[in-house]
């Protein structure tokens, strides 16, 4: 408006004379170019049909992009599938006891022979497989205090499953406290990268939202580097638990969940089991060799763990805990997961109906 | 960081009588500048190094360590040993260092300024690079001499140098390192980890398999090397990267504006060059008035013929020697000082007004109502740090302890403190709990408001272990408490031996979700439980229940900095009852 505003018109001496008014005699001067025209009206079009292009193809019409798309439950299942004979030739659940070694000694003595009772670990391990190693390295303590899986323990594993044929041994959890420090102050970095395994840390973008579509789990990110692989050894320790009472290989799947999974302990029992069905490990070698009794499952005080000298073995999880968990003196009928498992048919709490190897 | 400036045997005819500059001063010119790239690269190394990044060499029961002195440019910053000498009186472990600059500024002036400083040298890229054309010519001339507004720097100096004497030491908060290390650390370093980890995961959800491959690997390699495997966020940092921002912006207009108004390490360095050995003599006779010095002068201290040259402004970068086509301007050992100004020209008044302020902001801010009475229940202080009134003396706000923390745990206050703790380091639980072992913070803490603790301190082996706060459960919010849900996430996570959370199995009724058939009201059933509770004499505050709370928004349990070991008044429990503990 402020244009319309009258203003006196002063001419400075020297600029220069103003152009001619365009008037309508001129006619050609006043109207564009007919190519001009088609040029404009043109791109004109142009944008606007781009826009209505990109408005449809993106259109969410009912606004449902946010809604599921599947709802078919996941299994990642790593078991190897054998025939009769071999199960009749093998224990599936076989135990190791010892002692008078030193640790790492001992542990790949007790491992060795544990693994040699189901069939030796080339009946789980083929020749260029890319193997998982899921150790608990969930805290911030020593091996002393037992909270982590034993590195020997870990290291006897991946010894084993590189003799077996392994192409790549991969190590990896999802710790609870600061992971740089769990990994490093549970031995089980050095151990692993001392044996040639490639040492992976929870690190944010290694985690991968999957529907588990589990009873109560039911999308959630999921550390992709423990089941991007050919096989999965889970090498959990055996541990008291206050809320679970004993924990140990089924618990040990927390370690591939991300996000806030402090809510899954509402109903823990549920959640283990929802996991144990996700994850289905191609062997579970249980860490007895130090158990912790008292304080689970972080445990801190040596006074709280007692030297076991154990190795358990099995290529069924449920009874593998089944069995640990007499170990610390308690029963499976006090474990909920178990029974939520068994009942799923993800194994059975049942072991001693299974072929069991003192060995 | 080149400012143009053409040296003899390139191809340009240099104007006037083209004389060229010394060979010395040529090569001093470009040996600047490795030392500004060195230094800077040096001081981005030890940011990035700020942190704990574990390995398989370590073996597991060694202590965990920083190997690299990552704060020691904190350490010989001068200015930060004045403030903390005269707040504290003593001048505390590596910040004798300090003496170091200062010797050097004795002999050679601002010599840090102009080859060393890391932020200075950042300053002198943007203003080489921010510039628009209409900035460069005699504009650019005109932004660089000597202007009445750089006087501020000396002003601001004095106010701190005065708030320190009355025990506060803010003024670290406007020492050009710590505003580095705050502003790059909390908030580039996060911003562009931030940025990385979005796009690239953007880029590997969509593309083919080798390139997800790629982009994984890439912020696997970043992860390890320029951050963490966790995204760190800092509270309130907008502020400290805005402020950074702007100051950066303003070379736009004045070249090194931070550098030439505001920095009071520039002025305490500038305050002492008057004893420099080294330094500039004009022939004022040659001069053409050319004003190629000017074009290219850092630190807007004069160098043209006929008027005096500001010692304590020059940054002894040496571009106006190089510069000069006429043969006017000699640096050299011992120069004669008829026309050199040796010594700030500040105005006594506003200086004595400076300093008065300064020293008045500490009643000032402490009558306000944070520290002696009405004091914030959140303000979680770091393990090991000193007093709350000997952390205000010593914390010079350089964010180094919240860099480190391997949890993201501690971030810089904005009034949790009142304004006197701005940007002094606060542990935030619901973001990161303080990890049990760690001793981090206190091994970067270049003045000691966070002491260099033990683990066996901090554990409390055969004493009693540091505790920052003490933990409280809000019951009307805690799932077993309230709703009847078995829960106790906390005590798994509380990391003390024994544990200082204990359950008490209860047997509660709660009521069904569902209507009963036909219409009754909702069953009521039976549920077997274990109800939390603190035992305040065995918590540390260290705020791991807090952080894993699964009541996402508002925790059901907390830490507040009462009961806090460095604090005789800050208490819940008698003497005897601590010492149970």
């Amino acid at each position: 408006m402020a244009a319309r505003r009258y203003r006196p018109s002063v001419t400075k001496p020297d600029s220069p004379a103003p152009p001619a008014p365009v008037t309508a005699a001129d006619g050609h001067r006043d109207r564009p170019s007919r190519r001009e025209t088609l040029v404009r009206i043109g791109s004109t079009a142009g944008v606007l049909a781009a826009v209505s292009a990109l408005g449809r193809a993106a259109w969410d019409k009912g606004g449902s992009a946010l809604a599921a798309e599947s709802r078919v439950r996941q299994v990642r299942d790593f078991r190897v599938a054998d025939g009769a004979q071999a199960h009749d030739a093998f224990a599936d659940l076989a135990i190791a006891r010892g002692g008078a070694l030193d640790v790492p000694t001992l542990a790949t003595d007790l491992v060795g022979r544990a693994i040699d009772a189901l069939g030796g670990m080339k009946r789980f391990i083929s020749r260029g497989d890319i193997v998982a190693v899921k150790p608990n390295i969930g805290w911030d303590r020593l091996p002393v205090h037992a909270a982590n899986t034993n590195p020997d323990v870990v290291g006897a594993v991946i010894e084993q499953a590189f003799n077996a044929g392994a192409k790549k041994v991969i190590v990896a959890d999802g710790s609870c406290n600061d992971p740089d420090r769990c990994y490093q102050r549970s031995g089980i970095w050095r151990k692993a990268y001392a044996l040639g395994a490639e040492v992976i840390l929870p690190a944010e973008h290694r985690f991968r939202t999957m529907r588990m579509n589990g009873e109560i789990l039911d999308e959630w990110p999921i550390f992709a580097a423990l089941i991007d692989v050919d096989k999965v050894i889970n090498v959990p320790v055996a541990k008291h638990h206050n809320l679970a009472r004993f924990t140990c290989g089924m618990k040990n799947w927390y370690g591939i969940v991300g996000g806030r999974r402090n809510r899954l302990h509402q109903a823990i029992d549920v959640s283990i089991a929802d996991l144990a069905t996700f994850v289905r490990p191609s062997l579970v070698v249980i860490d007895a060799i130090r158990v912790l009794v008292r304080n689970g499952p972080q445990g801190g005080n040596i006074d709280d763990t007692r030297v076991m000298n154990t190795i358990v073995a099995s290529t069924d999880q449920v009874a593998a805990d089944a069995f640990a968990c007499t170990l610390i003196g308690q029963h499976r009928d006090n474990l909920g997961y178990l029974k939520v498992a068994h009942e799923r048919r993800v194994g059975t709490m049942f072991w001693e109906n299974l072929r069991v190897k003192e060995a | 960081m080149p400012t143009t400036t053409s040296s003899a045997p390139s191809g340009r005819k240099r104007p006037g009588s083209g004389l060229p500059a010394r060979p010395v001063i040529r090569r001093l010119v470009w040996l600047r500048r490795l030392s500004q790239a060195a230094f800077f690269s040096l001081f981005l190394y030890l940011l990035v190094q700020t942190a704990f990044r574990g390995g398989f060499a370590a073996k597991s029961d060694a202590a965990v360590r920083l190997p690299l002195p990552v704060e020691g440019f904190l350490l010989a910053d001068p200015f930060v040993g004045a403030i903390t000498l005269l707040s504290t009186h003593t001048v505390y472990r590596g910040l004798l260092w300090g003496v170091a600059i200062l010797a050097l500024t004795l002999v050679a002036g601002r010599v840090f300024c102009g080859w060393i400083c890391p932020f200075g040298s950042l300053h002198h890229f943007f203003a080489w690079i921010l510039p628009s054309p209409k900035g460069r010519g005699s504009q650019r001339v005109d932004a660089n001499r000597t202007h009445s507004y750089r006087r501020a720097k000396y002003y601001l100096l004095y106010a701190f140098l005065l708030t320190a004497a009355f025990g506060s030491a803010i003024g670290g908060a406007f020492d050009p390192i710590c505003v580095a290390v705050r502003s790059i650390g909390l908030g580039v370093i996060p911003g562009l980890q931030y940025a990385t980890h979005r796009g690239l995961g953007a880029i590997g959800e969509q593309a083919p398999r080798v390139v997800q491959v790629a982009t994984d690997r890439t912020q696997g390699w970043l992860a390890r090397s320029l951050w963490l495997s966790h995204q760190s966020y800092f509270h309130e940092t907008w502020l400290i990267v805005l402020l950074l921002a702007a100051v950066l912006f303003a070379n736009r207009f004045i070249p090194r504006f931070w550098c030439r108004v505001l920095c009071p390490l520039g002025a305490l360095l500038g305050a002492c060059s008057r004893f420099g050995l080294l330094g500039m003599q004009k022939d004022h006779a040659k001069c053409t008035d050319c004003n190629l010095c000017l074009a290219h002068c850092q630190g807007a201290d004069s160098p043209q013929g006929g008027v005096k040259w500001h010692q304590d402004e020059c940054h002894m970068c040496l571009n106006c020697e190089a510069a000069c086509p006429e043969d006017v301007i000699k640096f050299g050992l011992l120069p004669s000082r008829r026309s050199t100004v040796t010594e700030p020209d500040t105005v006594r008044r506003t200086a004595l007004a400076a300093a008065g302020a300064g020293a008045l902001f500490v009643p000032a801010a402490r009558v306000a109502d944070s520290l002696d009475v009405n004091y914030n229940a959140r303000l979680v202080r770091p393990p090991g740090a000193v007093e709350e009134r000997e952390f205000l003396e010593r914390c010079i706000r350089c964010g180094e302890c919240m860099k480190v923390c391997p949890n993201n745990a501690l971030h810089p206050a904005m009034f949790e403190a009142g304004l006197e703790g701005i940007w002094t380091p606060i542990l935030i639980a619901r973001i990161g709990y303080c990890e049990h072992s760690c001793v981090l913070c206190g091994q970067v803490c270049p003045t000691g408001a966070i002491q260099k603790i033990t683990e066996k301190q901090k554990l409390g082996v055969g004493e009693p272990p540091i505790k920052i706060g003490t933990a409280f459960y809000d019951q009307g919010r805690c799932l077993p408490w309230a709703m009847q849900i078995p829960c106790i996430v906390c005590e798994e996570f509380c990391p003390t031996s024994p544990k200082a959370i204990w359950v008490e199995d209860v047997t509660a009724t709660v009521r069904d979700s569902k209507a009963g058939a036909a219409g009754a009201p909702p069953a009521m059933k039976e549920v077997r439980l274990q109800r939390p509770r603190v035992d305040p004499v065995l918590c540390i505050g260290c705020g791991a229940c807090e952080k894993v709370c699964p009541v996402q928004d508002q925790p059901a349990v907390y830490i507040t900095s009462v009961g806090e070991t460095r604090s005789k008044t800050n208490v819940i429990l008698l003497e005897n009852a601590r010492d149970k503990g």
